[in-house]
């Protein structure tokens, strides 16, 4: 599990900093999305790979990280999801307006 | 608990809840808009000046940090707001400038788009909240949220200049903040706390893997601010974006690279301070000669820059280059000098992008400037001269003139305004480390931060004095601009703070001092934040 985790990662984030350095704003914006799915994931990571693992507790129950998984990670994640998926969809309208004035996606407004 | 405590959190509330209900007001009524934005901000103001006093006030023998539990967890769990001097001190010159650049777009920028006010509002409460918060985590929230409301605030006005500005800022700005998270995971991962002074407690004790771990996350943070910052091979996209900005935009973004200065400056004293162990002093070297780079790139760009816009833009860098180099040369005396530094030159460089814009009607030499704005306008203009409110200023030439030379005088740091009272604050800690600093003699990379700086003040001067020369001497055209006094009121209330800087320099720089000592000391900061009781349990709020 962990090697598939760390490999998708890798994969994801290697791919979304190659996109970025592209000139074409649709690949940059979809570099963009990657990277933040492969740091989502890694701060995933950060809270300790666990199967079968609640993260909050029952009522009545006491919790310990024996038998529970870290809450504050998946907390972040969901945070951070939360602010990507706002930026991206801010970023897109900011592409298609430049698109709009320069008529090229080029990421410099010309070829 | 008293009232008194409660006023810690309202700097971000405020802007928060005014922002929300501007929103649905009409659009056409910009006027009213502005006048509740900026009754708002007198508010945070007053509020900023206060919490400033009761940091500064000496409380049981010693002045201390206040710390506002939200939500009533104890300390590392929940989250915390911290006010201490340095961040009351960030809070009073962020309202500061604020007040100045909502006043001045009253004028007519504030017509160029929608939502103006209410993006400004948003802003200020994530600057302010960057400014209180005691965690990364939220750190990083309002980090976003300041700049999620400044990737409108850069485009408000759009035309093709800004739009593509703003296609630059957006992604180096979405893939630093990238590597914020993965810093901030790292740093949670290897200590297991994100509170800022349980991790100052956590770094002392750790084993040399998860120390490197940590170390790591640290350096994949300090990335994300410094290129906010805009540390040399990172801000190349600054002056392009500050230039393209409207004028009070510019303006207020002068406080956004300060956000990053000021978040290096609290976690690396906070987190290596002399307890740190091994981790003491982590990342100095790279921000000293970063800095370093930093002055000269910018130093170089002031020379060779043509537009005034720009010019401004590389002062911005050569002020943060200071204030890193300031900060990577682990001296504890020229802290101070360098918080007063940051003022001075905040106030300054928010003045000066106000005044550009003012003194640029005149010349046709700024023709592409006023293209975009044309641009931006469509048709708007010609309507636009008589919907103006207020009169003109009698004598414009002079009274611009006159603030061009003041700006001049203190981004040069000539003697005797504040600019040259910081460098010389500056300079002198280095020389004089006293008890704070070191005794070894001034190495040779003291020597190149000396001969930069004062390097940098020799080339904003020449540069300085070509631009008036052409703009207020050789002016061919001898059109006059017209200029109104809710426009030239904001830069001359900036100025005058900076004056005020200047002939109360005594008490400022034992404000200063006093913070400086107070961030080299991180102690009773960890301490009362570890400590801090809950509302309730000392019976009754």
């Amino acid at each position: 599990m962990e090697l598939v985790l760390s490999a998708g990662i890798g994969v994801l984030t290697a791919s979304g900093v190659w996109l970025l350095f592209r000139p074409r704003t649709y690949q940059v914006i979809i570099g963009l999305s990657l990277l933040s799915y492969a740091v989502n994931l890694f701060i995933f990571g950060m809270g300790r790979l666990r199967v079968d693992a609640p993260p909050v507790l029952e009522p009545g129950g006491t919790g310990g990280l024996l038998t529970h998984a870290d809450p504050i990670p998946q907390a972040l994640v969901l945070t951070a999801i939360v602010i990507g998926f706002a930026m991206t969809a801010l970023f897109l309208v900011i592409l298609l307006a430049s698109r709009g004035f320069t008529g090229t996606d080029h990421v410099d407004g010309r070829e | 608990m008293n009232w008194f405590d409660h006023l810690i959190i309202l700097p971000i509330l405020v802007p928060l809840v005014t922002a929300a209900c501007l929103i649905p007001v009409d659009a056409r009524n910009q006027m009213l808009k502005g006048v509740i934005g900026f009754c708002s901000t007198v508010l945070v103001f007053v509020i900023g000046i206060a919490l400033m006093q009761a940091a500064a006030t000496p409380d049981e023998g010693q002045s201390g940090a206040m710390v506002y539990l939200l939500g009533n967890w104890p300390a590392p769990f929940g989250i915390t707001l911290v006010l201490d001097r340095l961040s009351a001190l960030m809070l009073v010159l962020t309202s500061l400038l604020a007040l100045a650049t909502q006043v001045f777009s009253m004028a007519r920028w504030h017509r160029a788009g929608y939502h103006f006010h209410s993006l400004f509002q948003f802003m200020l409460a994530g600057l302010n909240g960057a400014f209180l918060t005691g965690d990364l985590f939220n750190l990083f929230v309002f980090f976003e949220m300041m700049l999620a409301a400044s990737y409108g605030l850069l485009l408000h006005g759009s035309g093709p200049l800004r739009v593509k500005a703003g296609v630059h800022y957006v992604a180096i700005n979405l893939a630093a903040s990238s590597l914020f998270l993965i810093g901030v995971s790292l740093i949670y991962g290897a200590t297991g706390t994100l509170n800022m002074a349980d991790l100052a407690l956590r770094i002392s004790t750790m084993g040399p893997e998860s120390r490197m771990l940590m170390e790591t996350g640290a350096a994949l943070l300090g990335i994300a601010f410094l290129v906010k910052a805009g540390m040399w091979p990172l801000g190349f996209w600054l002056p392009a974006t500050y230039s393209a900005a409207t004028p009070p935009v510019a303006a207020i973004f002068a406080i956004l690279t300060k956000v990053g200065i000021y978040i290096i400056l609290r976690l690396s004293l906070l987190l290596f301070g002399p307890d740190a162990g091994t981790s003491m002093g982590f990342g100095q070297p790279l921000l000293l000669y970063g800095g370093l780079l930093t002055i000269g790139f910018g130093t170089v760009g002031v020379l060779a820059s043509q537009a005034m816009g720009r010019l401004a833009g590389y002062c911005v860098l050569v002020s943060s280059g200071t204030l890193m180099a300031a900060i990577g040369l682990g001296n504890g005396a020229i802290i101070g000098g360098a918080l007063y530094y940051l003022v001075s030159s905040t106030l300054t460089i928010c003045a000066f992008f106000l005044l550009i814009e003012l003194v640029e009607r005149a010349r046709d030499a700024g023709a592409d400037v006023l293209a975009v704005t044309m641009e931006a306008y469509g048709d708007l203009d010609e309507n636009e001269e008589e919907r103006e409110e207020g009169e003109a200023v009698p004598g414009t030439m002079a009274v611009l003139g006159l603030c061009f030379c003041i700006c001049a005088l203190l981004l040069s740091g000539l003697p005797p305004l504040s600019g040259f009272l910081a460098k010389f604050a500056m300079l002198h800690g280095l020389f004089n480390p006293g008890d704070l600093g070191g005794q070894e003699p001034v190495s040779g990379a003291e020597w190149t931060y000396v001969g930069l700086l004062i390097l940098s003040g020799l080339s904003a001067m020449i540069a300085l004095n070509r631009v008036g020369i052409r703009t207020f001497w050789t002016s061919i055209e001898g059109t006059i601009p017209r200029v109104f006094l809710i426009e030239i009121t904001p830069v001359l209330v900036l100025l005058s703070a900076c004056l005020f800087l200047s002939f109360q320099a005594g008490p400022a720089m034992r404000y200063m001092d006093a913070t400086a000592k107070a961030l080299a000391d991180p102690q009773n900061y960890i301490g009362r934040v570890t400590t801090a009781p809950r509302a309730g349990s000392q019976g009754g709020q």
